[in-house]
């Protein structure tokens, strides 16, 4: 059973443009021109109770305007959607108490309010019982490490801080669906790690459905099983990390360490792409040469001390992925 | 209810922290009363024709004109203003509330709070040193805070017409403009509508704007007996339903063509 259907989206955003220029602003007054931005142009998912879904693309794909149509802000031109059997915009309020979202560059607590209090706003705007408000507020603090923040005004904090809180304040609430909107957008490294180790719990322990939405290829390497790529609002590819990275490109690399600094790779089926001090990176094509047969020869010629094989870093791969398509 | 209810209180606490701006607040406008009043005094001097109110109701007018500035719907909030050009007011649409109703209370709050703040002390420094009168007798002290609270919703309903507005404009600086000028000169802020000539005083009984602070400011003086306080305050909530319900319409359809800004 599919928990949230989404066929043939639709949304046009229409800007009007204004002319550079003094004059242009005044003939901008007069005349208006308009320009049509289609945000979505037939998206089209499926997703079932309990997956971790990434959502990637560049600036301007449609990803923010999917999570807003997913959680009942924004009404679509056209398409079918269905998550939890409603219809999030026309049954919005219902739609909303099953759902939690995080709005990375934004904030949902209330700026001047010491935290604890967001969280009581938050328990009687969604009339959570006194009793489940303080298991659940309870468990989040916990689970987030906030105990030191509560008393402390939003405005106050660092955005690691912030995030931390903005977490458990969309949660509160216990939703089975959690909508992330590049949560860990302007992070550091530790606050980033907070941030993903507490949706992998949050998804593999409670079995909340996530979908991120997010820049930050580590993020998505670290918690997606599925990956979900969006430019000029279609879907380009949908399925696991492995399933993208093999449809972008075959090619996987070879890092040697040798003995000796001075030697050089010479091999018909290898590319060297970069070269510091003992270590040698190779680039080569699994179809044309197996990595056993390549590794083998190699340590047949030189002394080796140490090797590995990878494929390229995710972030390449998408961004080839993005030429490739012309985004 | 509940939920509503607890969005005032947040609000209320919130704004009950800006100490420093009330503070601020109050004596930038004893110092406008002050002009105010010998405006009026120096015309009164001036002039033998006679008067539709006392100079003595006129300075009262003005110290109650001065106290509860602060409800008048003429300035779009700036925190609503911000969230709409932020794009934070995404947020707003994924509470479980009705988002007209939530408005609202943001609203009252918003106006009550501050308001309070400045008026307690207002009262106290202009019936002591600077001339305001006690209300006219009982019957008028109950008929002003009946019409003061009927000011309170209408006020509302007005300034979330204002806040719908920025929907479209997004900056809604222009329709803010505007509104200054409406609210201040029509409701009677800057000078008492019955100074207006008696060819405008039909339109002026019309306009939702007298409920604001000509119709509970005369009640307070005495000027119009308390015992007309039912059409008066009919009249207060007949046009609050109205903007209530234009309101909810114009909210339906913006939210309908929502643009988030800011990606």
């Amino acid at each position: 059973m599919h928990q949230i259907i989404v066929e043939n989206l639709v949304k046009t955003f229409h800007i009007v443009e204004r002319r550079p220029g003094v004059w242009g602003a005044v003939r901008s007054v007069i005349h208006r021109r308009h320009r049509t931005a289609n945000a979505l142009n037939g998206i089209s998912f499926a997703i079932q109770p309990g997956e971790l879904v990434g959502y990637i693309g560049p600036n301007g794909a449609g990803k923010s305007t999917t999570v807003k149509v997913l959680s009942g802000i924004l009404v679509p031109d056209s398409g079918r959607c269905e998550i939890l059997g409603r219809v999030p915009w026309k049954e919005r309020i219902a739609h909303v108490r099953d759902i939690g979202v995080v709005f990375g560059q934004r904030t949902q607590l209330w700026w001047d309010l010491p935290v604890i209090e967001s969280f009581d706003l938050l328990r009687d705007i969604y009339r959570i019982p006194q009793s489940d408000y303080i298991r659940s507020r309870d468990e989040l603090i916990a689970l987030l490490g906030l105990d030191a923040l509560l008393d402390i005004p939003v405005r106050q904090l660092s955005l690691g801080q912030r995030m931390g809180c903005d977490l458990a304040a969309a949660l509160l609430h216990s939703p089975p669906l959690l909508f992330l909107d590049e949560p860990t957008i302007g992070l550091d490294a530790v606050s980033k790690l907070g941030v993903r180790d507490f949706v992998r719990r949050l998804n593999g322990e409670r079995g909340v459905t996530v979908i991120l939405t997010t820049h930050d290829m580590d993020d998505i390497e670290a918690l997606c099983s599925r990956v979900m790529v969006i430019g000029q609002g279609r879907i380009l590819s949908d399925g696991t990390l492995r399933d993208l990275t093999d449809r972008v490109t075959r090619e996987r690399r070879l890092t040697v360490d040798l003995v000796d600094g001075t030697e050089t790779v010479h091999d018909p089926d290898v590319e060297v792409i970069r070269r510091d001090g003992h270590r040698i990176h190779l680039s080569f094509d699994p179809e044309r040469i197996s990595a056993a047969a390549l590794i083998g020869r190699i340590a047949a010629r030189h002394a080796v001390r140490d090797l590995y094989v990878e494929s390229p870093p995710i972030e390449e791969i998408i961004a080839r992925m993005y030429e490739q398509e012309k985004l | 209810m509940k939920a509503y209810a607890a969005v005032i209180g947040a609000r209320f606490r919130m704004m009950l922290q800006y100490r420093a701006a009330a503070l601020a607040g109050l004596g930038t406008q004893v110092f406008w009363g002050l002009i105010r009043m010998m405006f009026f005094t120096a015309f009164y001097n001036s002039t033998t024709a006679p008067q539709p109110m006392s100079l003595t109701d006129v300075i009262t007018y003005i110290w109650l004109g001065q106290a509860l500035l602060g409800m008048l719907p003429w300035i779009i909030d700036r925190e609503m203003r911000e969230m709409i050009r932020s794009g934070a007011v995404a947020y707003e649409l994924v509470r479980p509330l009705d988002l007209y109703a939530f408005w609202f209370c943001r609203d009252l709050a918003r106006r009550t709070a501050p308001t309070l703040l400045r008026a307690v002390p207002m009262f106290v420094i202009a019936g002591l040193f600077l001339g305001l009168q006690p209300p006219a007798s009982w019957a008028s002290a109950g008929a002003w805070a009946l019409a003061t609270l009927g000011a309170l919703l209408l006020g509302a309903s007005i300034a979330n017409l204002l806040n719908t507005s920025m929907l479209w404009t997004v900056s809604g600086q222009g329709i803010s403009t505007l509104m200054v000028a409406a609210v201040a000169i029509f409701s009677g802020m800057y000078v008492p509508l019955p100074f207006f000539p008696d060819w405008a005083q039909t339109v002026l009984n019309i306009m939702p704007f007298r409920g604001l602070v000509d119709v509970p400011f005369r009640l307070y003086m005495g000027h119009i007996s308390p015992s007309e306080i039912i059409p008066l305050f009919a009249h207060q909530l007949a046009w609050t339903l109205f903007l209530i319900v234009l309101g909810r319409l114009l909210l339906a359809l913006g939210t309908r063509r929502l643009v988030i800004q800011g990606g």
